[in-house]
């Protein structure tokens, strides 16, 4: 049974489909990254897992359940456009929020109180949003999004506008509810930030899902059979018809690194056995697309059409 | 439900605890009470000092009859009038002249020389008195007796009786007027401050964009009647506050004023007296007359018009800050409004400004019914009908209107509402709203 499943969401503002047919799965305890440049759809679709808006079609089902109200208090939402009330002291305005998900006064404030140590804030109970820095205000907010401990926590851009110390801890904090079992969801066109975190993907693009699956087998689906190899000296190394092409040259001082693609029905085996008697080699590597290069070949291949 | 309530709590306590609140709550009671003992102090401090009025009667029947009053001390001179002038022109007298040609009765033209200018209290006196000492010259010259003519004046007033189903009922058109003018202000103004806070809240939450976070956890209509009840108690914590500390306040001023200073008290009587002279009315006349206002006021049913205010101030707000609500949740900043507020106050406004002419000297015309039925006026334009007396149907038909008018209202706001939080840098108009407003879900 998925954690959440998406199926054939279909949402129109006006003249604008913000998303079409989209359908995705996911599953409990893994990382998800949903992707996809802005305006593709991402914020419509969390905004409807979150019931904020409805859609025109399809339907959502939350543990094997059809979405319903309740399933607010299991949700913890990071909007991409946050904020705080300014003028609302700390404690209080955490209170407010762990409350209206659900929680009884007396385990809000142990909660709170609890994440106040974790995240070195004790002293932060009075003051007001407005006197602490812009870093200070995101652990807040971020402490907010959690507090109800929620079984599926959607971060939308998480990172942006967190400067690199407090992006790291947030990031940790993030992989421990992980081991503790919450399900995450990532969203983000910033590739290069989840991909190491995400388990499983979708790629969204002008409203439609376009890429779906594990990272691991989305990569493996787009190995090329390109190597990196890089040997002492700066011996001559052609490219062979029958092994493999020269895509790249690099003449280092005291080695040559050299990009090939091997050719088809030959492996890294065949090229290495070619190469042996010739040069001493220091370093071999597969070259395997990013998630971010993958993306940016499949939205303009999309594009281009 | 429970959640509602949490949103009513904070949006009460937030701008309860506000020291601004707590300013306006307690200053305007002592700004009211202030203004009360300005005046006092003011009536009090401007005592004319006694003018010494030189007359030159070149009519010779005059000034004997010229009687001193308390501020005026009238000496006869045979001095020249240009001495006396040159006199006041050096500064030796700030005395006045009056100068009495000998035509008087025909010309009916007297002068008077001064250094400053007088107050129009001095000019009045002065003209009354000359005025009645020319007419009884007149009467007497035409050989009618004066006392026997102020002997058979007539004064006849008019005691104007309701009739009500409780029987027979005094009424008073000025205490009414003064009622519907006290309730039409009141409302029109607390309807647009409490209206401007749930905007103002509305676009604070928008502004600082937590209004997402805050719309994952409860409907986005939960948070707008909770932002608008919220608003609306400490609207009526604030009225009753106000009214505590008002009556508290002028109870004990009147005590002070009464208790501890007699001699204040007696130059306010002094003072009463003396104007009562120069008006020329007799003073228990005046006082029988002080006594039927103080009874007028009195009589009004307090708890009726109290609770009808109650009413369209509840039924009204809930209108209108579903309005206010809805042009909150469609701007992104405070000065973006104004397009869309004109449309929405023009109703209440041009009610407002019809109370004071047409609803008030025409309670029960074909205009002050309907604007006090639709519930988009009603709240100020039955609210100006009430001291007059209005029948029950017309009462209870008006309050259903208003109920169904804010439900309806209420719904229309709450769908533009939902999708106008979420819209940023989008320029609204009103064809943009309307599309809002059908968007499903």
């Amino acid at each position: 049974m998925f954690m959440l499943s998406i199926n054939n969401i279909v949402k129109q503002y006006a003249a604008h489909r913000a998303l079409d047919d989209v359908s995705m799965h996911i599953e409990r305890g893994t990382i998800f990254g949903l992707l996809g440049p802005n305006g593709a759809g991402k914020t419509s679709l969390i905004r409807i897992v979150t019931q904020i808006t409805a859609p025109d079609s399809g339907h959502i089902l939350f543990n094997g359940v059809a979405l319903q109200p309740e399933h607010i208090t299991k949700i913890g939402y990071l909007p991409e456009e946050r904020g705080l009330y300014k003028k609302m002291q700390i404690g209080e305005q955490l209170l407010y929020l762990a409350q209206l998900k659900g929680l009884s006064k007396e385990e809000a404030k142990k909660r709170i109180k609890h994440w106040f140590e974790k995240m070195e804030m004790q002293s932060w109970w009075n003051k007001k949003v407005e006197d602490l820095s812009k870093g200070m205000q995101q652990k807040v907010q971020f402490v907010a999004t959690v507090l109800h401990q929620p079984e599926l926590l959607i971060l939308d851009e998480p990172f942006s506008g967190f400067d690199p110390v407090n992006a790291e801890i947030i990031k940790k904090e993030i992989l421990e509810l992980h081991s503790n079992g919450t399900t995450i969801i990532f969203s983000t066109h910033r590739m290069e930030s989840v991909e190491e975190l995400c388990d499983n993907i979708v790629l969204i693009n002008k409203s439609r899902k376009i890429l779906d699956g594990a990272v691991a087998d989305i990569k493996n689906s787009y190995r090329e059979n390109k190597y990196k190899i890089t040997y002492a000296g700066s011996t001559l190394i052609d490219q062979n018809e029958a092994l493999f092409s020269v895509e790249k040259r690099h003449n280092g001082a005291y080695n040559t690194t050299l990009h090939i693609k091997v050719m088809e029905g030959k492996t890294i085996n065949h090229v290495l056995s070619y190469l042996l008697p010739r040069v001493e080699i220091q370093h071999v590597e597969e070259v395997v697309p990013t998630i971010h290069e993958i993306f940016i070949k499949e939205v303009t291949s999309i594009n281009a059409n | 439900m429970n959640k509602i309530l949490l949103i009513i709590q904070r949006e009460y306590l937030s701008r309860v605890k506000k020291k601004s609140f707590l300013v306006t709550t307690f200053l305007v009671p002592f700004l009211f009470i202030a203004m009360y003992a300005l005046i006092f102090y003011v009536a009090l401090n401007n005592q004319e000092p006694i003018t010494t009025v030189y007359v030159v009667d070149q009519s010779g029947f005059i000034s004997d009859e010229l009687k001193d009053t308390e501020h005026l001390l009238f000496l006869q001179t045979n001095e020249s009038v240009e001495a006396l002038k040159t006199k006041m022109e050096r500064g030796e007298t700030s005395s006045l002249l009056l100068v009495i040609p000998k035509n008087v009765a025909t010309s009916q033209t007297v002068e008077l020389y001064d250094t400053e200018k007088k107050g129009i209290g001095t000019i009045n006196t002065l003209k009354t008195k000359l005025n009645d000492i020319l007419k009884a010259k007149a009467l007497t010259d035409a050989g009618i007796d004066v006392t026997l003519l102020n002997g058979i004046k007539a004064d006849v007033s008019i005691k104007s009786k309701e009739l009500t189903v409780d029987g027979e009922k005094d009424s008073n058109v000025g205490t009414a007027i003064g009622i519907s003018f006290g309730l039409s202000i009141l409302i029109y103004i607390s309807l647009f401050l409490y209206g401007n806070q749930v905007m103002r809240g509305i676009i604070e939450e928008k502004s600082n964009r937590i209004i997402e976070v805050i719309i994952s956890s409860v409907k986005p209509f939960q948070l707008m009647m909770g932002k608008i009840i919220g608003v609306g108690l400490v609207g009526v914590t604030q009225f009753v506050l106000w009214i505590i500390l008002s009556v508290s306040l002028m109870a004990a001023t009147s005590a002070v004023i009464a208790g501890s200073n007699p001699q204040m008290q007696s130059i306010a009587a002094y003072q009463e007296q003396s104007t009562a002279d120069a008006v020329g009315e007799n003073t228990e006349e005046r006082q029988s007359k002080i006594d039927s206002i103080v009874e007028q006021i009195k009589a009004i049913d307090y708890p009726y018009v109290l609770s009808c205010f109650l009413i369209y101030f509840i039924g009204g707000y809930l209108l209108y800050s579903a309005l206010f609500a809805m042009v909150g949740s469609a701007v992104d900043s405070e000065t973006e409004t104004q397009q869309f507020m004109l449309p929405i106050i023009m109703p209440l406004l041009f009610t407002y400004m019809l109370s004071f002419s047409v609803l008030i000297n025409n309670p029960h015309g074909s205009l002050a019914f309907w604007l006090s039925m639709v519930p988009f006026t009603s709240p100020i334009g039955m609210l100006v009908r009430i001291p007059f007396g209005v029948p029950l149907w017309q009462l209870l038909l008006s309050i259903f209107l208003l109920v169904v008018g804010f439900l309806l209202t209420t719904y229309v706001a709450a769908r533009v509402y939902r999708v106008g939080i979420l819209m940023y840098g989008k320029k609204a108009s009103y064809k943009e709203l309307f599309k809002w407003f059908k968007y499903k879900g």
